[in-house]
């Protein structure tokens, strides 16, 4: 694209034509601020936080949408600017329910954040709030408080858009609009999938996780609880960026030391659980290849895109692994062969998780995760749940020291850790598949082309005489288009297709820590965190291999016999059913 | 005119959806049409035409909540609509609607449990020198007084 020159606030510019002046002011690190732009996700102008004095233009116009044009001078910090940004957001304010001091998202809001940067000390308009809102706290994974809510419509564009859902929307008009279900049904009837996507980019705290927090700290507070916690994958990649860390930053070891630290008896890494995954997974895959199953089999670990399945392709369930989520072959094992072994009574043993995601809060509740009667997960918390209970511990994250996970079900590859990007399962499936069914150690164990951010991504992968066609998708709208595919018959030669609700996978999930979308003009969160990962996986770990951990071929040996086993069916595997897409006969 | 088909029979609003599928903007005449057909826009309804048309049910339902000639309730098979425009309200026109309200037993907005009457308050009618105005369907009464009440009810 050819450069045009401009000018903002007097500096000369040269940018690409047709960037919108938010870009273009960008570029040269002058602030705008914005509250509903979302990149490439929510461009739609409406809330004016982002007004602009451009030369020749009558009105201010919004620096969001408008773009750039030879010889364009534009004024982002004029007396006229400024007194237009604080009309518009005192005007917010007036209307929201300002109560930081208790609000989840202070220190990472957009409102408050922007309330800050514009120096707005004083609301000159009486506060319009009508006590009319209600909570609906109904789900078990996402609350939403709509007298927080300043209708930036970035939640609706990002499940409509991203996760091709529309669970929310515009609803009513005039001063009784609301972003809400459709006719008023709490989001746990509707088709909202639980994966908090609208949750992280959300501006404000309108939207947030159910906190599940108090229920932890009062099993680790029962002296008759053994508590047991795990971590999975991907929470390594992010945790270090609620306490200001670099994003990106490995910290496996600060993860395990503040976990123990909270009071937890024993600390597992949900890798250990994905490298049981892959065994069973592989083998699952191995034998409907080999004596002729139901193909291509498809990725059954993301809870988000299971729903999705089981609303919107229900005839295609039976393409779906048998195996539960690493979370429930987690819990599934310490309630059995863990509580077993060490003489814990199952009933006395309570799990819980650290996840990426609010998805897992409500795979845990579901009547198919459980073990001999008992729930396989008690509590499954985020990663900023997490970053809330070691802040109100007075743990000093960052002066910690580095320690392992506790062993045996601590212990884990490569192979498990990467599963937490977009690809990873299916290159941890791939790098065990291939070494068993040619029988020989494979000379190249990176899988390139499964790995990175495109939205749909395909591989023929070498295993010997066979070639298995792949396919790894991420977020809803590209699940949808790999699904539509398969239900037309366009994917009969595929073997294995991964699967991941979250657009980049779980390093990205809707339990993460929250990136405002000035951040995310500039940097793509799923890329940055996914380094981490692939880093432990190629310069930390011993292993990298699923089938080469020595504990998961211990437990095989100790007590599940083999992948697939009778024994392994009956606690890692279960199935599925359709849903309803919207719930309105309860 | 005012016997609506019941929401149990879809094979209306199937035709009405087929009619217009594919136009841009087709939502907007899908519902107006189903409205007329079905007298209101219940969540089965919108069900339907939102899988029909491959668009979310909060899409429907946010076009449905937008207009207010759209109606989630279903309506009496007489609309009581008396005017609230400035004319007829200086004239009165609130003693109108309470006296309705009050023969028929219901809040403004309601309907009859035997499903005969709805009571809405109107914007202006554009007969503002018959004030105060009202319409119950297709007829209209004017220069009311809110002991007309009973006789008009008693017409239908
Ligand atoms: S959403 Fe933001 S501005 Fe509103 S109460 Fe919470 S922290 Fe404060
Ligand atoms: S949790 Fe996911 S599916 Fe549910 S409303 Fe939010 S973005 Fe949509
Ligand atoms: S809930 Fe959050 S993202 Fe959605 S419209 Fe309201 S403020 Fe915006
Ligand atoms: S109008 Fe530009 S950020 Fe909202």
């Amino acid at each position: 694209m050819s450069n045009i020159n401009i000018k903002i606030n007097g500096q000369e510019v040269s940018v690409p034509a047709g960037i919108s002046i938010l870009e273009a002011a960008k570029s040269i690190n002058v602030h705008i601020p914005t509250l509903c732009y979302l990149k490439d996700v929510n461009v739609i102008g409406a809330c004016r936080m982002c007004l602009c004095e451009v030369t020749g233009q009558r009105a201010l116009v919004a620096a969001c949408v408008f773009p750039c044009s030879e010889g364009m001078e534009i004024f982002t910090n004029s007396p006229k600017v400024r007194e237009a940004r604080k009309v518009t957001l005192e005007l917010i304010l007036s209307n929201h329910n300002r109560e930081c001091t208790t609000c989840e998202r202070s220190g990472v809001c957009e409102l408050q954040q922007t309330a800050e940067d514009l120096n707005v000390r004083d609301i000159r308009f009486p506060a319009m709030q009508e006590e009319k809102y209600v909570i609906d706290d109904v789900s078990p994974s996402v609350v939403r408080d709509p007298s927080k809510c300043i209708l930036c419509n970035r939640c609706v564009s990002v499940c409509k858009d991203v996760q091709g859902l529309g669970a929310l929307g515009a609803t009513q008009r005039g001063f009784s609009k609301e972003i809400a279900p459709a006719f008023g049904l709490p989001l746990a009837d509707s088709n909202c999938i639980n994966c908090g996507q609208c949750i992280i980019n959300c501006p404000v705290g309108a939207l947030k996780e159910k906190d599940d927090t108090e229920k932890v700290w009062a099993a680790i507070a029962d002296p008759n609880k053994h508590v047991v916690v795990h971590a999975a994958p991907s929470v390594r990649a992010g945790l270090g960026e609620a306490f200001g860390l670099e994003r990106g930053s490995l910290v496996s070891g600060k993860l395990a030391a503040a976990l123990r630290r909270l009071g937890f008896d024993k600390v597992f890494d949900t890798n250990f659980a994905a490298d049981l995954t892959i065994m069973e997974e592989g083998t699952e895959l191995i034998g409907r290849v080999t004596e002729g199953g139901k193909l291509p089999m498809i990725t059954s670990c993301s809870p988000g895109w299971i729903k999705y399945c089981e609303m919107y392709y229900p005839d295609l369930l039976a393409h779906l692994s048998s195996c539960k989520s690493p979370q429930e072959m987690m819990g599934a094992v310490l309630k059995t062969h863990y509580a077993e072994s060490n003489g814990i009574d199952i009933n006395d043993i309570f799990v819980v998780s650290v996840m990426p995601c609010t998805a897992k809060k409500y795979e845990v509740q579901r009547p198919e995760m459980k073990v001999k009667g008992v729930q396989e997960t008690d509590v499954s918390i985020t990663v900023r749940e997490l970053a809330r209970m070691i802040n109100e511990a007075g743990i000093d994250f960052n002066t910690l020291p580095d320690e392992n996970f506790d062993e045996y079900y601590g212990d884990y590859t490569g192979a498990g850790t990467i599963f937490g990007a977009t690809g990873g399962v299916m290159e941890a499936a791939a790098r065990t598949a291939v070494e068993v069914i040619t029988g020989k150690e494979a000379e190249n164990i990176d899988y390139e082309a499964v790995r990175g951010v495109e939205g749909v991504k395909s591989a023929a992968i070498k295993a010997g005489d066979l070639t298995l066609n792949v396919m790894v998708a991420h977020g809803g709208s590209n699940i949808r288009t790999v699904m539509d595919k398969l239900r037309a018959g366009e994917l009969n030669d595929y073997h294995f297709i991964e699967l991941m609700a979250c657009p980049g996978g779980c390093v990205n999930g809707g339990g993460q820590p929250i990136v405002n979308a000035q951040e995310k003009m500039t940097h793509d969160i799923r890329v940055e965190r996914a380094k981490a990962l692939y880093h432990e996986d190629a310069d930390v770990l011993k292993f990298r291999k699923s089938h080469e951990n020595p504990s998961v071929q211990k437990l095989y040996k100790e007590y599940l016999g083999e992948p697939n086993s009778h024994k392994a069916h009956e606690i890692l595997h279960t199935k599925y059913e359709q849903k309803p897409q919207i719930d309105y006969k309860k | 005119m005012d016997d609506f088909v019941s929401i149990d029979n879809l094979t209306p609003l199937k035709e009405i959806i087929a009619k217009h599928k594919g136009a841009p903007g087709c939502a907007m005449p899908i519902l107006q049409e189903a409205q007329e057909v079905y007298g209101y826009l219940p969540i089965e309804l919108q069900k339907t035409i939102a899988e029909e048309l491959g668009v979310s049910l909060s899409e429907i339902f946010g076009i449905v909540t937008f207009y207010t000639q759209f109606t989630l309730v279903r309506k009496g098979k007489y609309r009581v609509g008396i005017c609230l425009g400035t004319a007829c309200y200086v004239r009165g026109a609130q003693n109108i609607v309470d006296r309705f309200c009050r023969e028929l037993n219901v809040e403004v907005g309601g309907t009859t449990p035997d499903m005969k009457f709805t009571v809405d308050a109107t914007r202006c009618l554009g007969a503002c020198g018959l004030a105060p105005v009202m319409m119950i369907n297709e007829d209209v009464y004017g220069a009311l007084t809110p002991d007309m009440a009973p006789d008009i009810i008693a017409k239908y």
